[in-house]
């Protein structure tokens, strides 16, 4: 199983929050509504909305990053015009959200949060600034490992995935439950993106990549 | 030298993640409850709350909808996130509030084939590692409800968990219980 289990008590919110019932498993029918998905134009997205480090009048600080990759379905088919949505902390580990109580700067140039449309080759790009690790109150000295969240749209609204992207190295990894409740080592490391010097900018910006696979709908998986 | 006929293997799935607590700032968006203008004539409104095992509201879910429109047919168009007033995108986002209360104007989904009327149901949320889907049913359609593909393969008992109640002639509730009495139906898609 690739992804979570709903319930995974390292993760103190699953206790009360994971359904204990069975799933049901119905079979839809070739016009069920969840065999579709909603559709995003570009005339919904602002200009500026890919990059996250103009979004203001002056630079955020940080360190400057290029984070790209291509949305595919599990036969490695581009999905294309697919909205992708992305939020995230500054470098600080400060989130703009009132909630966020960490007592860390906030960055008045910096508000994390951005949006694009896949393009034909089904690729993302967004240009941001590393977000900071942060911690959190799931137990005694709990940091999260910095990440960036995703949220994608595919082609059904089965398919429909919120998850993060983490940098590669992070020694906060092996202490985190968030990402420790996916079983398998390797999903884990599906959720890292890769250092490209490709990507990579000279004299301006760091480049990584991550592809986002997304899953069968239950139509195809019969 | 890779025979092209043979198919390639199939690529595993990107693993979910939770929604975490702090993506109000960035998903949710002023018309994402309004899939139809307050003028629309077959306005309704429907409404509830999310709650935990123990019975409290959840204040931080994301609650997304997708519908059929008003003669059950399937949108193709865009419009989801910035709404043109006669266009109907069939989508809809709502996080909830304090008090784990959520809300959408839509209009009521036409039938589909063998399928009662019925919008299916997203929800996101802290501690959630994936989301929950379901669907909403109306109480008004018992007749299809009987003849239901997807509630014919729900325990009877938990039938009335995916059935909104009328607070009036135009509004529906419908609560989530992600756990404990009455959880509601989770559908495994």
């Amino acid at each position: 199983m690739t992804h979570p289990p709903y319930l995974s008590p390292g993760y103190k919110s699953t206790v009360l929050r994971a359904p204990a019932q069975e799933l049901v498993m119905p079979t839809l029918g070739p016009d069920a509504i969840e065999l579709a998905s909603p559709v995003f134009g570009h005339q919904e997205l602002g200009l500026l909305d890919g990059d996250l480090t103009r979004q203001h009048s002056g630079e955020p600080i940080g360190e400057r990053v290029i984070v790209t990759g291509r949305l595919l379905d599990s036969a490695g088919r581009p999905v294309r015009g697919a909205l992708v949505e992305v939020w995230q902390a500054n470098a600080a580990g400060r989130y703009a959200h009132l909630g966020d109580q960490h007592p860390a700067p906030l960055d008045p140039n910096f508000t994390g949060a951005g949006r694009c449309l896949t393009d034909d080759d089904g690729r993302y790009r967004f240009v941001t600034i590393k977000p900071g690790a942060y911690p959190w109150r799931n137990h005694p000295n709990a940091w999260r490992p910095a990440h960036i969240h995703f949220s994608v749209f595919g082609t059904a609204f089965t398919q429909r995935l919120i998850t993060q992207m983490y940098f590669p190295g992070d020694p906060l990894f092996a202490h985190d439950p968030i990402m420790q409740s996916i079983p398998e080592q390797r999903d884990r490391d599906r959720l890292v993106s890769r250092f490209d010097l490709d990507t990579t900018t000279p004299e301006w910006a760091l480049g990584y990549q991550w592809d986002i696979v997304l899953g069968d709908t239950p139509m195809e998986a019969s | 030298m890779t025979d092209i006929l043979e198919p390639a293997p199939a690529l595993a799935p990107t693993p979910s993640q939770t929604v975490g607590p702090f993506y109000g700032y960035a998903l949710p968006y002023a018309e994402g409850p309004e899939v139809v203008p307050g003028w629309n004539p077959d306005a309704i409104t429907v409404r509830g709350r999310v709650l935990d095992g123990a019975g409290d509201p959840v204040p931080d879910a994301l609650i997304e909808i997708w519908q059929a429109d008003a003669d059950g047919r399937t949108p193709a168009g865009p419009g989801g996130l910035r709404r043109a007033p006669h266009d109907f995108s069939g989508f809809g986002r709502c996080g909830t509030d304090p008090a784990g209360q959520y809300w959408f104007r839509t209009v009521k989904p036409g039938a589909n084939g063998q399928d009662a009327p019925h919008i299916a149901v997203l929800v996101f949320a802290r501690g959630l590692l994936k989301p929950v889907r379901t669907r909403l049913y109306f109480p008004q359609d018992a007749d299809a409800h009987a003849t239901d593909p997807l509630l014919a393969a729900v325990p009877a008992g938990r039938r009335p968990t995916l059935v909104a109640e009328a607070e009036d002639a135009r509004t529906y509730r419908f609560d989530i219980r992600l756990q404990g009495e009455r959880e509601t139906v989770f559908l495994g898609l």
